[in-house]
């Protein structure tokens, strides 16, 4: 259970039962609707862009712990930042929970390292970074499904 | 429990090198049975007995290796028929699992037969292997797929069954034990019916051999299908059961050698059953080993197995039914085998990796059967499921793993 605690800590408990941001959005500026096919996990991104920034973004849908935490520990640490500095933190939560090691532009994940305990559960991975691909896709106004297969 | 005295659990179990693991420091408590089983020594050992002592291709060369590993690999058909009792061994057709037997119907027997017009009827229980494959075919021939629908308790709706039975239906393919529910199925009620208006039946066993006694004879099923890694045997080899009329009636599934009595360039004259629906070397350890997995099941006895596992089945959801917040989906009057369940507030992936952390294996997902999840209103479902070496303890630990999990989440 001491292993499990890593993965289940209080602040992921905390997120998934009481998840931020957690709404539909009227007319976003951007949208995707994420699924992990493997397992079941639904999600929708909802996205406010002003001059660049992040200025609203908001989620809902269906998910695990991991999923449901992930997403709503996302929607607090993109709020304000520019979409460079999102697309930045995207590629380096990634970089963490994959383990491909760490590179020169990767920035500090703050709050978010509470999650790379997901990395010693490779099958919880893509719980864990559905939220954030999906937010990738609305940011591109790709309209449609993204998958993380 | 009333089995425990006569059902020695200890030597069972003995038997089963795997259950020996620790996991994360904890017995192993391996209840993802519907998944695949685990093996006896007893399969481990025929497998590595062919190959260390027997092994050649099959039903070709006239050395003494190729005869003897073509006497184990016909011998295992001829324990195949035996365990189904169908009426001879040339309905057994040895195929890569439950779904490439399906296919094998699907494209073989139902392809060169339907037209627009005409209905394929299936059960909104049935796993995405009994579902796909006839979507295929309506796509090729134009044909319509009807779906029985399944009540709240996770029974088929029979009177609904027989309202779309009509003459326009060229095929019934059902489930017998439902992967996801558990629910055993009227299959003689259904294939009655169906056979009152001449439509064939293919039955699904892949979760009901390991469970039930099954006489095809007795079933009248004009298929029966079901994998080996279900039943204790080995991955990557199946059966498929067909009446020998219909397997005469029907194309050869695959081109290839061992399927054919004389190739010219001009002619091909198909093998007789079951080659010709054996194209290429077989898989020769395979069907090896789930010869001696149904010998093992015979010696303790599928109908002793059954009593077990439905002690099991009882207690554990009598247990489960104890604990706050937790929801069993699947309550059919006849069930076999497995407990499907959800818990308020945890999802089902979460109680998969805390029961793991617990040494408890259950299966977590949408089961392959995604239509069975949108009927219950769920994105996913826990599973556990029980084999002949499940104890009733275990049942404890796995009730004890789920309230820890429900603690940690509340």
């Amino acid at each position: 259970m001491d292993n499990l605690r890593d993965l289940y800590q209080e602040v992921i408990l905390d997120h998934n039962k009481n998840p931020r941001n957690f709404r539909k959005m009227e007319e976003p500026d951007g949208f995707a609707h994420g699924k992990n096919p493997l397992c079941g996990d639904q999600i929708d991104v909802y996205l406010k862009i002003t001059d660049g920034v992040v200025e609203d973004v908001s989620f809902d849908g269906n998910g695990c712990a991991i999923c449901t935490s992930s997403a709503s520990m996302m929607t607090t640490a993109l709020k304000g930042k520019t979409e460079a500095e999102a697309e930045a933190l995207f590629n380096s939560f990634h970089h963490a929970l994959t383990d491909e090691g760490t590179f020169p532009d990767d920035v500090p994940l703050g709050k978010l390292e509470v999650l790379t305990g997901v990395k010693d559960y490779p099958v919880r991975v893509k719980c864990a970074t559905l939220a954030w691909h999906t937010f990738d896709a609305a940011l591109k106004k790709m309209q449609g499904n993204v998958s993380t297969e | 429990m009333t089995n425990s005295a006569q059902y020695d659990i200890q030597s069972i179990r003995d038997d089963f090198p795997i259950l020996e693991r620790k996991i994360f420091d904890k017995p192993l408590v391996y209840l993802d049975n519907g998944a695949s089983t685990q093996h006896p020594t007893a399969v481990i050992n025929a497998v590595k007995n062919l190959y260390e002592h027997s092994y050649a291709n099959v039903h070709r060369g006239v050395h003494t290796l190729s005869q003897e590993a073509s006497n184990l690999y016909d011998d295992a058909r001829v324990k195949v028929r035996g365990f189904i009792h169908a009426s001879c061994v040339h309905e057994v057709v040895f195929t890569s699992g439950a779904t490439e037997s399906i296919n094998l119907v699907a494209q073989c027997y139902a392809r060169p037969r339907l037209k627009k017009g005409d209905e394929i009827l299936i059960t909104h229980m049935e796993h995405h292997s009994n579902i796909v494959p006839w979507q295929m075919v309506c796509e090729q021939t134009g044909a319509e797929l009807k779906v029985v629908p399944i009540s709240d308790k996770g029974e088929l709706e029979m009177d609904q069954f027989h309202a779309l039975l009509s003459e326009k239906t060229k095929m019934v393919s059902v489930v017998h034990v439902s992967n996801a529910l558990g629910t055993v199925n009227p299959i003689t009620s259904i294939i009655n019916a169906a056979h009152e208006l001449g439509v064939p039946v293919l039955v699904d066993g892949a979760q009901a051999i390991p469970h039930l006694p099954v006489n095809v004879k007795n079933l009248d099923a004009d298929f029966y299908v079901f994998s080996g890694h279900k039943i204790y045997g080995p991955t990557g080899i199946g059966v498929l059961y067909g009446k020998e009329k219909l397997l005469n009636e029907m194309p050869p599934y695959k081109g290839g050698g061992d399927m054919i009595l004389s190739v010219t360039f001009e002619e091909t004259i198909y093998n007789q059953l079951p080659y010709k629906f054996e194209a290429g070397t077989p898989n020769i350890a395979g069907a090896v080993g789930l010869g001696a997995a149904i010998d093992y099941v015979n010696k303790i006895g599928i109908g002793t197995i059954a009593a077990h596992e439905h002690g099991l089945l009882m207690y554990a959801t009598s247990k489960l039914e104890q604990i706050d917040g937790l929801r069993i989906i699947g309550e059919a009057d006849q069930k076999a085998g497995l407990i499907s369940f959800v818990l308020d507030g945890v999802h089902p992936h979460d109680i998969g990796t805390i029961l793991d952390g617990e040494g408890v294996a259950i299966r977590a997902g949408h089961h392959c059967a995604q239509p069975i999840m949108e009927r219950y209103n769920v994105p996913a479902t826990a599973r556990a499921s029980f084999a002949m070496y499940n104890t009733f303890q275990e049942i404890d630990v796995l009730a004890e793993a789920i309230k820890k999990t429900i603690n940690m989440f509340n």
